[in-house]
């Protein structure tokens, strides 16, 4: 509890305390902690005199934070139109249920989380998905299938 | 680097620049661009350094880490400058052949050369590749030889001439006339006049004003905005400069989707530079204009690529829109005068000073001017980033430059303007490509994104797609757009699933009709788009959707199943061992069958046989 309010103290400090600088303040403590921890929102909201049910509703409302600690490994399906129309839906539903989870969702050992992006950017090699920000590059569902296997073993 | 007091000081820092690298023998150019990175261009930089480092020579050559080269289907790409030879799909292991035959010697390796699908023939250099010959490169000329680290390159050449032309004699007024005269609209997705943008932000009443740039980049599909401000990021930081300077601001921010970390750290750099320089902050090149530059970063919220949501994001609070009756350019950030351009309309404010509003105001057609690059992404060949002046026509982009469609599938559409746009189909393929034009046949330009679509791709699904996208998306401010989209999507939903009722098309299109009238902001006013005009133009398959439950392009997955013919099946059982379902039941040697209410659809199998053997009914 102390360190995690000294971590974001000092997030805090290098953006200064001013309102303008929520978002990126929050971005970073949730790059820090892979989450947004609930002292985290509450310590922003006291250092920025801001109501807490201010900062939980950027929290909520951007997609990027999550308020539940989320896996070592982070598995990001890109769904945008360039990775849909070449098959992206076959991979999500690959990933699915080869690890059980749904979008958002986070395995039990917090070790893999499975998560949706809108467009990475990367659409000339689509489908694309991104693991821990390496990009894999025109994927198939036996190409998913073993990446499945490879991070499953890693994590575990 | 001591900052530049004038004018002088910069041409003279020019000249020093191009006369240290008068030694370099050859330049390297390897495409650091989203495309080529995520197939390892970095190693192939670190490679080509080593090499050349292993042999002595690395004084003579220049490894050039460059911005996207825009064939990103070609990539991870290489050319050799000064002859600019094309080496496609460039591996680590191949970097020291090329160190020894292209650089040290003159050879060109013909396995590495592109080849022309049309006639088979290889081409050595890159101006003489269709993809590149017939487009016309001018925002988008030197992203692929840029050196991105290297404020130097782009000094040398001519980067920040047209701020010097700004500074050094030309009123505020007077660039507002030229960019009006150029006739430059916003390529965000609206395309309102920029001039007229800044002439108004300009007159507003206040002492503290903001120039801004939109990198938000959130239509799907759509990346040359990306490209743009990793690739080339003091181009764009030289046309906000310039505008800055015009509207009479004296700070600016540059709002960036997390979701593109390199383009952030590049924007970041660029702006230290910059105020390294003396290019940014207090006396800009000795004159009393100053400027301050900050970068933010989105969270992943689509609406904030919207003016107003983007401004209350930047101010801390949710990123919610207002209504425009009073505009940004009077009340934006702070409710202060605000002047908001995409990346690529400030990319272009550098070259309107340089050529001339008149000289820009002669590309185009009639009412849109200049050029447009459009991400030609999808069901396509040549995939990549591609310019070409307002007007040309879709044939020319889809098929002399894209190289049409793999595997001899037959066109269907081309989906533009993200999930604000629309489809347009086959049959209007001679469409010339302009505001107007796509406004008229039902999309909309938006960003820039062209996601093609082959007989393969079910328009329903499409649909269905981005209604999802837009129900994720939509902040919930109004009610036509968080209820109305939701139910047009349960709708569409019902179609592909075969649930739905005779009656369902017709009570989606007065939906759609509705929306259109009530919602609050643009992102609300526009998300009927997409199914308005798949409705226009591929009725059919709703209604085979709808009455016959049937999926025409076989990809709505409750009514197809996966069938093996028992021709073709020969037995071998990879399928069957392949299958994660345990779907697929037969002996060795023997036809093999699929057992549909185990089937899962996941396409596991179709990857795996080799005969071809299994086809979806």
């Amino acid at each position: 509890m102390e360190n995690i309010l000294q971590d974001v103290d000092a997030i805090i400090d290098r953006w200064g305390a001013k309102p303008e600088s929520l978002l990126q303040i929050m971005l970073d403590v949730n790059h820090h902690f892979n989450y947004l921890p609930r002292e985290s929102i509450v310590r922003i909201a006291q250092c920025l005199g801001m109501p807490v049910s201010h900062v939980y509703s950027v929290a909520t409302f951007f997609k990027v934070f999550s308020l539940t600690p989320r896996g070592r490994t982070i598995v990001h399906v890109c769904t945008g139109t360039a990775c849909h129309v070449r098959g992206a839906p076959k991979l999500l539903d690959r990933v699915r249920q080869d690890l059980g989870l749904d979008p958002g969702q986070t395995t039990e050992d917090l070790a893999i989380t499975l998560e949706t992006v809108n467009c990475v950017g990367a659409c000339a090699s689509a489908p694309v998905v991104v693991v821990n920000g390496e990009t894999h590059s025109e994927m198939t569902p036996n190409k998913m299938a073993a990446l499945v296997k490879e991070i499953e073993k890693q994590s575990a | 680097m001591e900052r530049l007091k004038s004018i002088q000081d910069l041409d003279a820092l020019r000249q020093q620049i191009i006369e240290r690298r008068r030694h370099i023998r050859k330049r390297i150019r390897v495409c650091n661009g989203t495309g080529c990175h995520s197939q390892g261009a970095e190693r192939l930089v670190d490679a080509f350094n080593r090499v050349l480092e292993e042999r002595g020579v690395a004084r003579d050559f220049l490894v050039v880490p460059t911005g996207c080269n825009g064939f990103c289907a070609a990539g991870p790409i290489v050319v050799i400058e000064p002859e600019e030879i094309f080496y496609q799909r460039v591996k680590a292991d191949q970097v020291e052949a090329i160190v020894e035959r292209s650089v040290l010697a003159d050879e060109v390796i013909e396995e590495l050369l592109y080849v022309d699908p049309t006639t088979g023939e290889k081409i050595v250099h890159e101006y003489e590749i269709p993809f590149f010959a017939k487009q016309e490169r001018m925002v988008f000329k030197d992203t692929g030889s840029n050196f991105v680290r290297d404020i130097g390159d782009y000094i040398s050449r001519g980067g920040y001439s047209a701020l010097a032309k700004v500074l050094s004699g030309m009123s505020p007024e007077e660039v507002i006339e030229e960019v009006k005269m150029a006739g430059l609209r916003g390529r965000g997705g609206g395309g309102f006049p920029a001039g007229v943008k800044w002439e108004s932000c300009r007159r507003a009443h206040g002492d503290i004003k903001y120039v801004m740039c939109n990198a938000d980049e959130g239509d799907p599909g759509a990346y040359m905005d990306r490209s743009l401000l990793e690739g080339n990021p003091h181009q764009v930081l030289e046309g906000m400069i310039i505008g800055a300077y015009a509207i009479g601001a004296r700070e600016g921010y540059i709002y960036v989707r997390f979701e593109y970390p390199m383009a952030v750290k590049n924007a970041l750099w660029a702006i230290e530079q910059a105020k390294q320089y003396g290019l940014l902050g207090d006396n800009i090149l000795g004159t009393s204009f100053s400027l301050d530059m900050h970068v933010n970063r989105g969270a992943g919220a689509f609406i904030c690529g919207e003016s107003t949501a983007l401004m209350a994001s930047l101010e801390g609070k949710v990123g919610e829109p207002r209504g425009k009756h009073i505009h940004t350019v009077e009340k934006g950030l702070w409710n202060r005068p605000s002047n908001l351009n995409n990346v690529e309309t400030w990319a272009n404010v550098p070259l309107i000073i340089n050529n001339g509003g008149a000289w820009y105001a002669s590309i185009g057609t009639e009412r849109s001017k200049g050029t447009k690059i459009f991400s030609l992404v999808g069901k396509i060949n040549n995939t990549g980033l591609v310019e070409v002046a307002m007007g040309t026509p879709l044939k020319r982009i889809i098929y002399d430059i894209g190289g049409g469609i793999p595997g001899g599938r037959r066109f269907k559409a081309v989906q533009t303007g993200g999930p604000s746009g629309g489809c347009v189909p086959d049959r209007m393929i001679d469409l010339p490509v302009d505001f107007e034009k796509l406004k008229e046949a039902g999309s909309m330009m938006g960003s820039g994104g062209m996601i093609v679509m082959d007989e393969e791709t079910c328009m329903v699904d499409v649909a269905r797609y981005f209604l999802n996208f837009l129900v994720e998306e939509s902040c919930g401010k109004c009610i036509p757009c968080r209820v109305g989209v939701k139910r047009m999507h349960e709708l569409v939903v019902g179609m592909c699933e075969g649930r739905a009722q005779p009656g369902d098309i017709e009570k989606l299109e007065e939906l759609c009709y509705t929306i259109r009238e009530t919602a609050l902001c643009g992102l609300g006013k526009s998300a009927p788009n997409p199914v308005l005009s798949t409705l226009k133009y591929f009725r059919d398959e709703y209604e085979a959707h709808v009455h016959e439950k049937r999926c025409p392009a076989k990809i709505c997955k409750p009514l197809i199943r996966y069938v093996i013919d028992t021709d073709k099946c020969t037995g071998c059982g990879l399928c069957r061992r392949r299958c994660p379902e345990n779907a697929i039941i037969g002996a060795k040697k023997e036809c093999h069958c699929i057992d549909e209410e185990v089937c899962v659809r996941c396409g596991i199998c179709i990857e795996t046989c080799k005969f071809k053997a299994i086809y979806i009914e």
